[in-house]
């Protein structure tokens, strides 16, 4: 068992955006009904940086400092980790689409910005931060591998750890091979232990088990959950926008599952 | 972390590169000074460069046809070397399939089968082949689960894309997961396999030699990409059966450049703090360090960057050598085959020369090793430094 504390969340849907936006939807104090997701717009970048970022890093530094700023922590201070399963699918597109042609004139920008650990370097030059940082993937398990790693962090090596998640809607001909209808993206900065502005406590536990993952009774909702690896994410936050404690099980690898309670 | 960790056994390895398949035949070639570089010869690419290619991989079919490109046929090949199935087997029992984690670096996984499968678009509607599988060949994760279902594991899953640390970022994060409970043991590895995307990309930076690379030499001009898959099984000490290990990780320091996507900062602070954190996290003076296995890609700016914080924390005394001039750069898969070339250090009192390197630039001050050379070596410090500013450095030792 892990035992942390939520200090920020940031998200970015199919509308809504900030977890305000987010909380009343969760909590089913209203009908979900779909909407645009708004263009990710972070202001801690250089104009410069900004022309030359793709979008699943727009996407991650988005909800990104949403979460920083609720936590009121120093950007330099906390470690990442960003998880994405299929990474800037629109910069693998050009790519592959130059590579097709007989010039192969592969642009710079686009293959620099085609590292999965993209997102996570203009983060760190945003943010002027040296602290660690994880890039990984786990296809549909991609939450919650995230989670797992970034708890991993706050435990055994005792510091503030803020973890992203984010996919982005896939283009064609690429959405044919791998359907991801929506782009989405969640932040949470996790910490060791309770502060002024801890949220929540978590308790995180990875089990073999039979039971069914958490799902929504609202099929809207549950549309939402199933339509992006990171929106897998959601049976999580719709316990964060509760006030009472309850416990949600994301489903992992290979039949395992993490179970995670949580109590505001 | 003020106490120095827990050491990590290292209980099985193998790995196949441009050196050869296994173990022996990277010893072989380190000890003969064979280089594994080669005129570029991968299909489709027609640019005038070095590459490490493993030969045979063609000729290799996966045992889950799903999963069939050359990135997992490379991995499966390097789970064939040294015994590493049996090791792996010995320990499924041991601690169950559910305990033993998978944690793979890799930098662009099959994304091969994904350039292929868009030069055979339909011409009318621009789809891709009914026969491409985007899941298991193309995405990150396709290797790691790969590997997970060849060896029959079902514990924590993960691949690791920090560009060219990734495959030393895995020790650090097998680690935590050791420590956290959420597994007993762990394989770790790195697979990374020749493609398009990289070759035309670096050369879109221009950053290809147009010689076999030379690292910390004064003509160098560039790198050389290798390709690469290797495995470790990580144990605790006191779980593993005893005897079976000579190497541990001691230590392991993280951090981030926060200057720029494609260039190294200017005074290497991610390099050095992600040295001085991997001494601290192994409770060891610099003096400890018996060689140091550099990131030394020969790139211009890596290499100056690289000494300039190498000699900030280590001074200009300790051995030290890229051995890129042998493998080429094996991007994802680098961190692991370097792992593998310090171990190999410690095991046979080996530190191997800067292959390649014909006349030292004059602006390194480090001692940089030309030939081969027999001395002691008790703990060796390996250094991955990637794209985006993510470094990692790792300290092994002997155990004995």
């Amino acid at each position: 068992m892990i035992t942390l504390r939520v200090a920020g969340i940031g998200i970015l849907g199919p509308g809504f955006d900030g977890w305000d936006a987010g909380r009343a939807l969760f909590a089913g104090e209203r009908a979900y009904e779909g909407g645009d997701t708004a263009e990710p717009r972070s202001t801690l970048l250089s104009p410069t940086e900004r022309r030359r970022m793709s979008y699943t890093t727009r996407l991650a530094v988005h909800v990104a400092q949403q979460a920083l700023e609720q936590s009121g922590l120093p950007g330099d201070e906390l470690a990442t980790v960003f998880a994405s399963s299929d990474g800037d699918t629109a910069i693998l597109h050009q790519l592959c689409n130059a590579l097709a042609l007989p010039e192969k004139a592969v642009s710079p920008t686009a293959f620099h910005n085609s590292v999965h650990n993209a997102p996570a370097g203009y983060w760190s030059i945003a943010t002027g931060s040296h602290t660690s940082s994880n890039s990984l993937s786990c296809y549909d398990a991609t939450f919650v591998t995230g989670l797992l790693d970034a708890a991993c962090q706050v435990t055994v090596e005792h510091r503030p750890v803020l973890l992203n998640v984010y996919d982005m809607k896939m283009p064609q001909p690429l959405y044919d091979a791998r359907p991801i209808d929506i782009s989405f993206a969640v932040a949470l900065v996790l910490l060791p232990q309770a502060s002024s502005t801890s949220l929540a406590r978590v308790d995180i536990e990875l089990r073999p088990s039979e039971s069914p993952e958490s799902a929504f009774d609202q099929p809207a909702l549950e549309g939402l959950r199933r339509a992006n690896p990171a929106a897998r994410a959601l049976p999580l936050l719709a316990a964060l926008a509760r006030t009472h404690a309850s416990e949600v099980v994301l489903s992992y690898t290979n039949g395992n599952c993490v179970h995670v309670q949580v109590t505001p | 972390m003020d106490k120095a960790m827990e050491p990590l056994y290292v209980t099985a390895c193998a790995a196949v590169s441009a050196l050869g398949r296994g173990t022996a035949a990277t010893l072989e070639a380190l000890r003969q000074s064979r280089s594994g570089l080669q005129p570029c010869d991968l299909e489709h690419a027609d640019l005038p460069t070095y590459i490490g290619r493993v030969q045979g991989l063609e000729a290799e079919h996966v045992t889950t046809t799903q999963y069939d490109c050359r990135n997992n046929r490379l991995a499966q090949l390097a789970l064939q070397q040294d015994g590493f199935e049996e090791a792996v087997a010995r320990a499924r029992e041991q601690y169950r399939p559910q305990r033993i984690g998978v944690f793979i670096g890799t930098s662009t996984s099959g994304i091969q089968e994904t350039e292929r499968a868009y030069r055979n678009r339909d011409p009318k509607t621009g789809a891709l082949p009914d026969t491409f599988s985007f899941r298991d060949t193309s995405n990150l994760t396709s290797v790691a689960d790969y590997v997970r279902c060849y060896l029959n594991l079902l514990g924590p899953l993960m691949s690791i894309s920090t560009a060219c640390s990734s495959s030393a970022k895995v020790f650090a994060v097998a680690r935590r997961f050791m420590h956290a409970g959420l597994c007993d043991a762990a394989v770790v590895g790195g697979v990374d396999s020749l493609c398009l995307s990289t070759l035309y990309g670096f050369n879109s930076l221009e950053l290809l030699s147009s010689q076999p690379c030379r690292p910390a030499d004064r003509g160098r001009d560039g790198i050389s990409i290798g390709e690469a898959g290797g495995f470790a099984l990580l144990e605790q000490p006191n779980a593993a059966p005893s005897g079976q290990a000579t190497v541990a990780l001691l230590g392991y320091g993280e951090s981030s450049d926060a200057h720029h996507m494609s260039s190294p900062h200017p005074e290497g602070i991610g390099a050095r703090l992600a040295m001085e954190r991997a001494l601290r996290c192994a409770g060891l003076e610099p003096a400890a360090i018996d060689y140091i296995n550099l990131h030394g890609t020969a790139t211009a700016s890596n290499d100056l960057i690289e000494d300039r914080a190498l000699c900030a924390v280590f001074g200009t005394g300790v051995p030290c050598s890229s051995t890129k001039g042998w493998t080429g750069h094996a991007l994802g898969a680098a961190g692991i085959i370097e792992a593998l070339i310090s171990w190999l250090s410690i095991q046979h009192d080996l530190v191997p020369g800067s292959l390649n390197t014909r006349e030292l630039d004059p602006a390194i001050n480090s001692n940089i090793v030309l030939q081969n050379r027999q001395q002691t070596v008790r703990r060796v410090l390996s250094n991955s430094f990637g794209f985006g500013g993510s470094n990692c450095s790792l300290v092994f030792g002997s155990i004995a």
